[in-house]
């Protein structure tokens, strides 16, 4: 990797091995002198965090397979009994199952860090996907370790979550049937997820490289956004990051560790201390937090997608790509964009309110008939929502980067973190719980709906039935579903075209400066 | 609009949102929390009444439900002795087998058995229960949300059902389990269970104290646990504090 010149070593060791394998070299180049903006706030330490995290979970893991047993009659006793009987085996499992959490905890703010100052931009969008590659591994890597210790969640989380892939058309049952290495969650299931489980962290690690390496070529991005102009801007990486990351390192250490010694299952569910038992469903399954963004996602759709639907969604996307991703549309003429937009959001609702009223028996809207179900539909958002992140560097292509300069983009990409949040809180309770509702009719009839009668009693039948109005989680979690693909899909495409931006400073070193005199240091 | 109006919208957002789910699910009646000696960061565990929860667990609970993570052993977290340990193992058959002669054959157990359970399987337990399986006590308190307080919650939560309620038959009305209907009768009232040691005998207390001890046996390294928490927070924190002055020096020329 290093040709050419090299600088001699002091060291005559150092310099032996340097001269026949120059990893003293790289080392120095990369993370000792390696040019780094010198305007980092504390949220460039996560990525450095989520490095550590990973180490710590590949170390701890490697020393739990060595007490694990992945059989279904053992698995349950044998993490019971490392937490028991291993020495040490509390805290290293405590280390592993909280740390799974703190990884994701540090991830999350690593993406949060990544959209907000505009880092998957170019010439980064690269580095950005091979991001997005490692945060799909980690959900999958995070998935399966959750069902080795072979709880009631464990069993039932995994039951749920690879019955999804059965929706897939014609692929789908052979790719469940694969994923099991049965007809059901079972032994067979969880040996080949142990097998995985061990060795997908080591995946992601030569994901990692790959980033950490695509980071190196175009160099990080910074708070303002802007190019390196020169050496005045950066600072070299040791021991200014070296240091810096080092107490960012501690810190989150200190908050991570309050989790794994005063309360290591404050993040679990009580039900993975119950034997899985394939004969006992959970009253809620819910996946671990982590997840629950996703897991809402997943249940928003609750309506099957009938053809008069599907024709209006595909007008709705010509739409889309035409008049608002392209400055000009390419193929329509001008004034064919309102018909587009009338007609496939015509044809949209008309087929939602078909597929809710399925009594009216209107040609070609039989759920059956449906050519998405409500369960593919889920399934394909839940996935789409993921697949977004990798073509967010052309969904957004506004020439600034960081939100400092952006104000309007600035206000959606909280916004937008905030459904996130709301989507995950939608995602951790029961899908039909009531929010607020009201009731239209006659006050007898409406207490005894509130009472919990479904239906009212023959004997004293209103003249009119009530009208209810509810809000509840599903659709709580529709409107959050809503604005997540909004946000992708329209606002980011329109701030790109339409948004202004406040004029950039001319370096990261005058900003410095500027910022400093202002202080009055 | 700034950021930190932003933000502030933002709390008060989760704030009412979290306020109004408390208020939504108030409806469910949730075990009131008790004092326990062993929650918070400095929690011990009473051996006292760990003991009086063991006599509690071997004279009433045991009859029905198992405890098979526990060995006798770990009755020296209790303050038991060597020698009292091996006396209350000894009160106990284990099967064991096969010997030289290839034979199963019963003998007194040992310090390193496990808890004897009072049923040979699960199909036995719940034809001998009405058809439900009395659920293993090791990691009762971690299997359910809020594990101490519900565990104290259903040992005194039996009363006559409310007006107009219905037992289901061969069931007792619960004020704190999912659904009412339970399958196990109290199993604890006053003056049931005899003391040494002149705590009060009634059911409260009986309940408190096979708490101590059934918490005990779900999370038996949680003293060591703590103990080293604050030992490496305290460690952490003063790293973090040289880290931060290190890291201040470091970057002194630059700010």
């Amino acid at each position: 990797m290093v040709s050419g010149s090299r600088e001699k070593f002091d060291n005559p060791v150092v310099e032996w091995v340097d001269s026949r394998l120059p990893v003293f070299t790289i080392l120095q180049k990369e993370y000792g002198v390696f040019p780094t903006p010198k305007n980092f706030n504390y949220l460039w330490n996560f990525g450095a965090i989520a490095m550590i995290m990973l180490m710590v979970m590949i170390l701890t893991g490697i020393i739990l397979a060595m007490h694990y047993t992945a059989d279904t009659k053992l698995a349950f006793d044998s993490v019971d009994r490392i937490t028991r009987d291993v020495n040490g085996g509390w805290l290293l499992r405590n280390i592993h199952m909280n740390g799974a959490s703190f990884f994701f905890i540090a991830v999350y703010i690593h993406i949060f860090r990544g959209m907000y100052y505009g880092s998957y931009k170019r010439p980064r969008e690269l580095l950005w996907i091979l991001g997005v590659v490692i945060f799909l591994l980690m959900m999958a890597t995070a998935f399966i370790g959750y069902v080795l210790p072979w709880g009631q969640m464990s069993l039932w989380g995994a039951t749920v979550i690879t019955n999804l892939f059965s929706a897939i058309p014609f692929i789908g049952d052979s790719i469940v049937t694969l994923l099991w290495g049965g007809f059901a969650v079972d032994n067979p299931t969880l040996t080949r997820f142990f097998a995985l489980h061990y060795l997908l962290p080591f995946v992601i690690l030569a994901v990692v490289f790959l980033h950490v390496w695509a980071l190196h070529v175009t160099g990080s991005n910074n708070p303002l956004g802007i190019d390196v102009k020169g050496p005045q801007d950066t600072l070299p990486f040791n021991p200014y990051y070296t240091y810096k990351d080092l107490f960012g390192v501690i810190v989150f250490f200190i908050i991570y560790s309050v989790f794994i010694f005063y309360m290591p299952d404050a993040l679990g569910h009580p039900d993975n201390y119950i034997p899985a038992n394939p004969l006992v469903t959970p009253p809620h399954i819910v996946p671990e937090w982590y997840f629950l963004p996703f897991y809402a996602i997943l249940r928003a759709v609750t309506f099957n997608i009938n053809i008069y639907m599907l024709v209006g969604l595909v007008l709705l996307a010509v739409f889309m790509v035409e008049f608002i991703w392209r400055h000009k549309p390419r193929y329509l003429g001008k004034g064919s964009g309102g018909v587009l937009l009338l007609v496939g959001g015509g044809l949209t609702l008309f087929g939602l309110i078909c597929d809710a009223n399925q009594g009216w028996e209107i040609p070609l809207t039989a759920a059956k008939e449906a050519p998405i179900s409500a369960k593919l539909g889920g399934v394909l958002a839940m996935f789409g929502s993921i697949a977004l992140l990798f073509i967010l560097p052309w969904l957004d292509n506004h020439p600034i980067r960081s939100a400092r300069f952006r104000p309007l983009f600035r206000v959606f990409v909280i916004l937008f973190t905030l459904s996130v949040v709301i989507l995950g809180y939608a995602g951790s309770q029961p899908a039909d719980k009531v929010y607020w509702s009201t009731c239209f009719g006659e006050a007898q009839a409406c207490k005894q709906l509130a009472d919990g009668h479904s239906e009212i009693p023959h004997g004293d039948k209103p003249t009119k039935e009530p009208t209810v109005l509810k809000f509840d989680n599903t659709m709580l979690a529709q409107i959050f579903t809503g604005f997540y693909f909004f946000f992708f899909l329209i606002i980011l495409p329109l701030l790109s075209r339409f948004e202004k931006g406040r004029d950039l400073p001319i370096s990261i070193h005058q900003a410095v400066m500027d910022k400093h005199k202002k202080a009055g240091v | 609009m700034s950021l930190k109006s932003l933000i502030l919208v933002a709390v008060a957002f989760v704030v009412i949102s979290f306020s109004s789910v408390a208020l939504a699910s108030s409806t469910e009646i949730k075990p009131p929390s008790q004092n326990w000696s062993f929650s918070g960061p400095f929690g011990y565990y009473d051996k006292a009444a760990m003991q009086r929860g063991y006599k509690i667990y071997r004279e009433s609970c045991s009859s029905c439900h198992s405890m098979k993570r526990m060995y006798f052993r770990n009755l020296d977290a209790l303050g038991y002795s060597e020698s009292q340990i091996k006396n209350i193992a000894s009160e106990y058959i284990v099967r064991d087998g096969p010997n030289d002669e290839g034979e199963m054959f019963d003998r007194p157990a040992l310090p390193s058995d496990r808890f004897i359970s009072p049923f040979p399987n699960s199909k036995a337990a719940a034809f001998a229960n009405g058809g439900a399986v009395p659920p293993d006590l090791s990691l009762i308190t971690k299997a359910r949300a809020n594990g101490p307080d519900y565990v104290f919650g259903i040992l005194t939560g039996y009363e006559d059902p409310p007006h107009g309620a219905e037992v289901v038959e061969g069931k007792s009305w619960n004020k704190y389990f999912p659904g009412h209907n339970i399958s196990m009768a109290a199993p604890l009232s006053d003056g049931q269970i005899s003391y040494e040691d002149g705590s009060a005998e009634t059911l409260e207390q009986y309940a408190h104290d096979v708490v101590q001890f059934l918490t005990y046996v779900a999370d038996p390294h949680m003293e060591v646990r703590k103990k080293t928490g604050l030992k490496v927070i305290l460690f952490l924190l003063i790293f973090a504090g040289i880290m931060y002055v290190v890291k201040k020096k470091i970057w002194k020329d630059v700010h």
